[in-house]
């Protein structure tokens, strides 16, 4: 799995972090979006999948 | 569009049920006429991916000053007020603004305030305990709760909540108060805000006001009061009003079909996913988001132009089958969930990790203390809060 994320879309709502913060965080200064993990192991792939489903943003891309 | 001209909102007979006409609109008609009661004609939106589309569209906000008004008075009330205005609505100066705020609302800091919610909301349920059964679970818990919190988080005095339950009322009136009415509760609001932001300005806390206070805009000047004050009630009011409602109607919901309840005493851990749920099963939600067309839209083969005002029903989106399976049917362990509850794009929710929070919070002390909580009435005695542009219950009596 290959995870990427879009800055610019986010609107730090933070939905991914409750999700899934071994992958996802937010930047301290504003609540954007940073991405941990670009290749999360196989036990969170099931989360990271519903992260990008739920985004309000639609900042979230997920490829095989 | 069809030439029919429905008004909105749409009455529904049960508190917590959607109205039938919902699922035509869907079906038949995706983008209806309708008449507020301002009188002002919008066109509304039901199906889900129309109403995620319009959301995330980047090049509209809500009408303010031209497109439609919502309340029956002359302003059009809190989604056309000029308090509004004050605060930027699109582009960088609203980016800048949000992400200023967006700090403050990261999931990492809800999730540290975590503990302090469970023991604010025990306590409150203890309290609501010592008065002995029945108990209306909205006064005791479901208010005082989010308004503790958002307080705490603003460093604004929860002991003024009364004051601020009036004024939100009034500033979220849709039919309930006059023009008069809302234009004083504006400006005791507004007073209250800027005296404590003179305060804050002299000895600056650990909070929220006491920060921004200290931040700059683009051009490297200090936000100016008039943006220190609505950011303040603009985030007292959303911090706790929707947040107080949608704890009472979760509970409401859960509490209606004793399976569900004990589907969560049996498995604690399907809290994160029923509270999910409940946000997506909301038929009793409130007015809905507006956004003004400054060009020509075309939405489920209809041509909307320049100058409609959009009602966008996130309620009845959340309910359209062909994005949920059983879109009716509450789910505890729907997977994944992306209800619009919170709204959608750059204008989505900046609260919504809070409210998430909370919502699950309260639920894994309800189940924890009292586990043999129900409603005290039947479902179908529950009353609706009539006349703001937020939805709710007006009281939720409860027994254990």
């Amino acid at each position: 799995m290959n995870v990427s994320v879009d800055q610019d879309k986010c609107c730090g709502a933070g939905t991914c972090v409750l999700l899934a913060p071994d992958v996802f965080d937010q930047r301290d200064e504003d609540g954007i979006v940073v991405l941990l993990d670009e290749r999360p192991p196989g036990d969170l792939h099931e989360t990271v999948r519903e992260a990008a489903s739920v985004c309000p943003g639609v900042a979230i891309t997920v490829g095989s | 569009m069809t030439q029919e001209l429905l008004r909105y909102p749409i009455p529904s007979e049960a508190a917590l049920e959607p109205p039938a006409e919902w699922a035509r609109l869907r079906e038949q008609c995706p983008v209806a006429r309708v008449v507020l009661p301002s009188g002002d004609e919008a066109a509304l939106v039901t199906r889900y991916a129309d109403v995620r589309a319009v959301l995330s569209d980047q090049r509209f906000t809500r009408p303010v000053g031209q497109g439609a008004r919502v309340a029956d008075v002359e302003s059009g009330g809190v989604f056309n007020s000029d308090m509004a205005t004050v605060l930027p609505q699109s582009g960088e100066g609203h980016l800048r603004w949000r992400r200023m705020i967006g700090k403050w609302f990261t999931a990492k800091r809800m999730t540290a305030l975590r503990p302090a919610i469970e023991a604010m909301a025990e306590e409150l349920v203890d309290e609501m305990v010592k008065h002995g059964a029945p108990a209306d679970l909205k006064a005791g818990l479901g208010f005082p709760l989010p308004v503790w919190v958002i307080c705490d988080l603003l460093g604004v005095p929860d002991t003024d909540r009364d004051r601020f339950a009036r004024w939100s009322d009034m500033l979220l009136s849709m039919t309930r108060f006059s023009q008069d009415d809302m234009t004083a509760a504006q400006a005791e609001f507004g007073a209250y805000m800027a005296d404590h932001i003179a305060a804050k300005r002299a000895a600056p806390g650990d909070d929220l006001l006491s920060a921004l206070i200290g931040e700059t805009d683009a051009d490297g000047n200090p936000l100016s009061d008039r943006i220190l004050v609505a950011t303040g009630i603009g985030l007292l009011v959303a911090g706790h009003e929707t947040t107080a409602n949608m704890i009472a109607k979760m509970v409401a919901m859960l509490l209606a079909d004793r399976g569900r309840w004990e589907a969560l005493l049996a498995d604690g851990s399907l809290v994160r996913t029923a509270v999910e749920e409940a946000l997506r099963m909301d038929a009793n939600a409130g007015f809905g988001m507006l956004r003004y067309f400054t060009e020509d839209v075309e939405i489920a083969g209809t041509v909307l132009p320049a100058g409609t005002t959009a009602v966008c029903s996130m309620a009845a989106a959340n309910r359209d089958e062909g994005t949920f399976e059983h879109a009716s049917e509450m789910d505890l362990r729907r997977s994944p969930n992306p209800h619009l509850a919170f709204g959608a794009g750059a204008h989505a929710c900046i609260g919504q990790p809070l409210a998430r929070t909370e919502l699950q919070a309260v639920l894994d002390v309800l189940l924890r203390k009292l586990p043999s909580l129900a409603l005290a009435v039947p479902v179908d005695d529950l009353r609706r809060v009539e006349g703001l542009v937020v939805g709710g219950l007006r009281e939720l009596p409860v027994r254990w």
